[in-house]
């Protein structure tokens, strides 16, 4: 059996699953149109980002408002290499996310002696703060009408008239799977389990020898470093990076697809990524089509934003990848006897595994 | 450590690949029209992508929503009402114009996306009007590499007349260093000698301006530079500074290059403190009605309209407020009778403006044009396209840039009085600004 043998270990495992969507992905790809690839790329942009905050808010219990910031590092780094230099793409990607894992660093120094609230509001100042300095250094960074990114060439054998959006999501997906194999080994290894004991109990993880700052400093660097590859790649798909395109919607916008997706789980970043490039185009079309007065049809978009936000929270506490193994150990109860393989998340246990109790904000509300 | 059994990665793995097939099972790539060549037979052929024997599709991306939302998102609707009466009269070779633009919240990013699903997806034959100049950077490269015409970009930067590397894309006002020169040899006549301040937006739009105003006023006249940014923090605590720092350095003449909000923050900061020099103001700045709503809201019902009385300004176009002018007559009717719901001002006829320069550049492209016929089209015939505008464009085989001059009038009473000379010249310091002498042609009666 497959169990057996070399696929028991994680590493082999994660690299088996990755490599067969990886390789259906490419295959799909050929099927989509042009604007469907450019999406995917947009999508996987999403994932790597709120894959990265899932790990650090959902994994070790840190809150940041400032991941936009992050993203913003690792789009820059990328349209100023490209801008000066010719390297070569994975080089250019690798670079971006070290320079956020730098900046992550930076922040993470500070934000281990952060909690709660002040944890908040510090990385909220960063998302606020950062692009704002693009516009104090306008003649290297671009000011307010920033860089252009020129998306990559299709590598020289696929042809002269080889789909940019198709390459681009090849790149893109390539990335999403480096990433997510990445994390889950992160997650299953020794890291994992400090950063999980550190959430759930500081004082009773440094009784057990883990040195509480420096693993919550290593979370931040790791976040960060996934939040630059994902502007990295929003970079080369919007084609442009600029202050306004990392605006402090963006970083709220990553945290609530870490939420709606599932906190903690690498599934559910994929479907947060999913949601935050079709959410908005959904109420889009939704306020389009009931003809409404401008100055409700304007704002419905972000309503509805809020209403699935609130609606997710309530009925799903753990998100939609919360639902589906809830959908699917009810699924597995029913058609076989025996206990049901628990959930595909990075956190299984308890605390995300089963249906949450709601808490008492959530019952007086 | 759960133990995952692979069974389930290869059933995550066929689940994907059933969403996959669906979403392009659903979102297929519609079949692209086009290839054939302009054909000069009297029947009408599907000659280009958004082109159908019946039909022309055209797309833009503009703030409905977001900070330049207010005025700018009257735009596109009096663009609609313009398109309307056009295939009420039998359209352009009897296809009707049908134009579909999308929400972009001023965001780049938000650009980005939305001109990818009207090319890509929808199929628009060109992108029309898109507005704001870091919103259509964001797309500038991407619509060269798919040649789709760009036309007339609601922006007065003069980054999209670069004919060799932005083929696709033409410029429609005048850009912001033409105003600035035509502002400041205006100034040069009637103030002459005078100490003068400049107040300016820190990004393309400012700066182009500021650009027009030094090639006109010499440096030592110009007592004190301000500027502030273009942002929420930039505007939060008012422009109260950069008001005193003028007054104190006694100018008597200052040249304005701000967006609506900074203006209605200037004159109000000015007028708290006692200060009333001559105001000189961008056409960005100054659209009465606009003005006269942001002077009440800020000042919370202290201050009004009046307060904009007496600046001086200039326009490409005519005034909204001269009803003897007989294109603002028949814009003013066809605004009462499509786009009724949106307030008559100088945003509506921006928006009438631009559609009607669309309509003839693609009567100038021929019965059945492909997309490179639309653009040397106006390349050829556009620079003597006459119509609503109150100067030629400068459209060449060379020059992308739009109307190449302005008339100069005074803010009274929430109108917009023109009179006077009207003024061209071009960006490069070289060329002084003249008198142009055309007259404005009656618009026609049919299409």
């Amino acid at each position: 059996m497959l169990r057996a043998g070399p696929l028991g270990r994680p590493l082999v495992r994660h690299l088996a699953v990755a490599l067969g969507l990886v390789v259906v992905l490419f295959l799909v790809s050929g099927v989509l149109s042009s604007y469907n690839n450019f999406q995917v790329a947009l999508i996987s942009s999403y994932v790597i980002a709120v894959a990265g905050l899932s790990l650090l808010t959902g994994l070790n219990g840190q809150i940041s408002l400032g991941h936009g910031a992050f993203m913003a590092v690792g789009a820059y780094t990328t349209a100023l290499l490209e801008k000066h230099q010719h390297w070569p793409l994975a080089l250019v990607l690798a670079l971006s996310a070290v320079t956020a894992a730098l900046a992550g660093l930076v922040t993470g120094l500070g934000a281990a002696r952060l909690r709660g609230p002040y944890l908040a509001g510090a990385t909220l100042a960063l998302a606020v703060g950062l692009p704002e300095l693009t516009i104090k250094f306008t003649s290297t960074l671009g000011g307010e009408s920033g860089l252009p990114v020129n998306p990559p060439p299709p590598v020289s054998f696929l042809g002269a008239s080889f789909d940019p959006n198709r390459y681009l999501a090849w790149v893109a997906i390539l990335c999403v799977a480096v990433t997510l194999v990445l994390l889950a080994n992160l997650v299953t290894s020794r890291f994992g389990r400090d950063f999980r004991a550190v959430r759930d109990d500081e004082i009773a993880a440094s009784l057990s020898g883990i040195r509480v700052a420096s693993n919550q400093v290593l979370a931040f660097v790791v976040s960060a470093a996934c939040a630059g590859l994902g502007g990295a790649i929003y970079a080369l798909a919007t084609g442009i990076v600029n202050p306004a395109g990392f605006s402090l919607v963006l970083s709220i916008a990553i945290l609530t697809g870490a939420v709606i997706g599932g906190l903690g789980t690498l599934a559910g970043a994929v479907w947060g990524g999913i949601l935050l490039v079709y959410l908005p185009r959904w109420a889009d079309s939704l306020s389009n089509g009931l003809k409404l007065d401008k100055a409700i049809s304007s704002n419905l978009a972000l309503g509805l934003y809020g209403v699935v936000l609130i609606v997710v929270i309530l009925v799903f506490p753990s998100g939609l990848q919360g639902a589906l193994r809830q959908a699917d150990r009810a699924l597995r109860s029913r058609f076989r006897s025996g206990p049901g393989a628990s959930g595909a998340g990075m956190a299984p246990g308890p605390a995300t595994a089963g249906p949450v109790a709601p808490g008492p904000g959530a019952e007086t509300s | 450590m759960n133990i995952r059994p692979n069974r389930s990665a290869w059933r995550v793995a066929a689940v994907v690949a059933v969403i996959g097939l669906v979403a392009a099972a659903c979102g297929g790539s519609s079949p692209k029209t086009g290839g054939s060549t302009a054909s000069t037979s009297s029947t009408n052929t599907a000659s280009a992508p958004g082109i159908t024997a019946t039909t022309i599709t055209i797309g833009s991306h503009q703030p409905l929503t977001g900070p330049a939302a207010p005025g700018y998102s009257e735009i596109a609707p009096a663009s609609t009402a313009m398109f309307k009466y056009v295939n009420a009269h039998g359209g352009v070779y009897g296809r009707s114009i049908n134009y579909i633009y999308e929400d972009d919240g001023y965001n780049p990013a938000n650009t980005a996306t939305v001109v990818r699903k009207l090319v890509l997806q929808d199929n628009v034959f060109a992108i029309f009007n898109g507005l704001g100049t870091p919103t259509h950077e964001a797309v500038l490269s991407f619509l060269q590499t798919e040649k789709v015409p760009d036309l007339f970009v609601a922006s007065g930067c003069d980054c999209w007349d670069n004919a060799s590397q932005d083929p696709e894309t033409f410029g429609f006002q005048t850009d912001y260093t033409i105003e600035g020169k035509i502002l400041a040899s205006y100034e040069q006549a009637h103030y002459k000698g005078e100490k003068v301040g400049y107040l300016f937006q820190n990004d393309d739009f400012g700066q182009g301006g500021v650009k027009g105003f030094d090639q006109e006023i010499p440096g030592s006249d110009v007592v004190s530079r301000q500027s502030y940014d273009a942002t929420a923090a930039g505007l939060a605590n008012g422009l109260g500074n950069q008001v005193s720092a003028i007054k104190a350095a006694g100018a008597k003449v200052v040249m304005l290059d701000t967006i609506p909000a900074a203006t209605a923050l200037t004159l109000l900061a000015a007028a708290e403190i006692g200060y009333s020099p001559v105001w000189i103001l961008s056409s960005v700045g100054g659209d009465p009605p606009t003005m006269g709503g942001l002077l009440s809201s800020i000042s919370k019902g202290k201050a009004g309209a009046s307060l904009e009385n007496g600046v001086i300004s200039a326009s490409y176009l005519p005034s909204f407020s001269d009803t003897a002018n007989p294109w603002i007559t028949l814009f003013k009717s066809i605004h009462d009778q499509y786009d009724a719901n949106e307030p008559w001002d100088g945003n509506a006829v921006f928006g009438m403006a631009v559609a009607y320069t669309f309509v003839q550049a693609m009567q100038a492209a021929g019965r059945n044009p492909t997309r490179a016929d639309v653009v040397s089209a106006l390349e050829s015939k556009g620079g003597s396209f006459t119509g609503p505008g109150l100067v030629p464009f400068g459209f060449s085989s060379s020059h992308h840039n739009g109307y190449v001059g302005e008339q100069i009038g005074v803010v009274e009473n929430g109108a917009f009085n023109m009179s006077g000379p009207v003024y061209r010249t071009s960006d490069s310091s070289g060329t002084p600004v003249t008198t142009y002498s055309g007259t404005q042609p009656a618009p026609p009666s049919t299409f």
